[in-house]
């Protein structure tokens, strides 16, 4: 498996870093109702396709990442820099 | 006072020639981690020019004389062999990292094959050449590579594993060297 790091180029898997799913990027209003807070912290999706979670670039450039990928067929779809999104660091 | 006597992290290491290609330890320079703050990359320009140089793009340095500018991460680069600008601590992060690295030097026409054991890129001249950088792993560490000439690679690591950056390099150039021998 490889990831290509929108700063660094194509990496080989073994320099990168898993957290976990996107979801981690959107954190619930401090007021916001329990229920949304038990999702953001317990509750994920697990699913035969595409999904998109976190990844950080440790061996390299320390970037967080966002990689789109099938769990079926193991594609990589799109790789993209948190700081990049709308509403990242500059 | 006690008296201190600074010592290379690789003081005691003799240069290692296989195959015309010699591992050698590096000159320690002084060390500088810049970390442009946000939005402020024209102001950090304005402030490098007075050295000659420029806030590097990724996977490249800036050079001017024997001052380079060493892109090391996202939106961080360290400059090497030149105290900071005037000016430039108002709009970058600035942190002395001397005695953080070590520095190691591996030229010669088995360079590149050396170098590309440990370390998972593509080094050949072609995809790697001169004036080329990259935060890539050296097998564990974290370590920055530079291309320095044709057949001629800085590679720097923490401090604190020089000796173990030593001896993956010594040995994978030792490996080179059996087997040019065993043909």
């Amino acid at each position: 498996m490889r990831l290509t790091c929108p700063l660094c180029g194509e990496r080989d898997r073994r320099e990168f870093y898993y957290y976990g799913a996107e979801d981690y990027l959107n954190r619930p209003a401090p007021d916001a109702a329990p229920q949304a807070w038990d999702d953001y912290l317990h509750n994920r999706d697990n699913p035969a396709g595409v999904t998109r979670d976190l990844w950080y670039h440790d061996m390299g450039c320390s970037s967080w990442l966002v990689v789109t990928r099938n769990t079926v067929t193991h594609e990589i779809l799109d790789v993209q820099a948190v700081a990049d999104r709308k509403g990242g660091a500059a | 006072m006690p008296e201190l006597i600074a010592k290379s992290a690789l003081a005691g290491f003799a240069p290692l020639t296989r195959l015309d290609t010699t591992l050698a330890k590096g000159q320690t320079l002084r060390l500088t981690s810049v970390a442009p703050w946000p939005g402020r990359m024209a102001q950090v320009n304005d402030a490098l020019g007075a050295l000659g140089l420029s806030f590097p793009a990724p996977n490249t340095q800036s050079v001017a004389g024997s001052a380079r500018l060493v892109w090391t991460g996202r939106d961080q680069a360290f400059l090497v062999g030149a105290e900071a600008p005037e000016g430039l601590a108002a709009h970058a992060a600035l942190t002395d990292q001397s005695d953080g690295w070590a520095v190691l030097t591996l030229s010669g026409p088995a360079a590149a094959d050396a170098l590309m054991r440990p370390v998972p890129l593509d080094l050949r001249l072609a995809a790697f050449p001169p004036g080329r950088t990259a935060r890539a792993p050296l097998n564990h560490m974290q370590a920055i590579l530079t291309r320095t000439g044709t057949q001629a690679f800085e590679v720097m690591v923490f401090r604190s594993m020089a000796r173990t950056a030593w001896q993956e390099l010594a040995e994978a150039l030792e490996v080179l060297a059996a087997r040019a021998k065993a043909g």
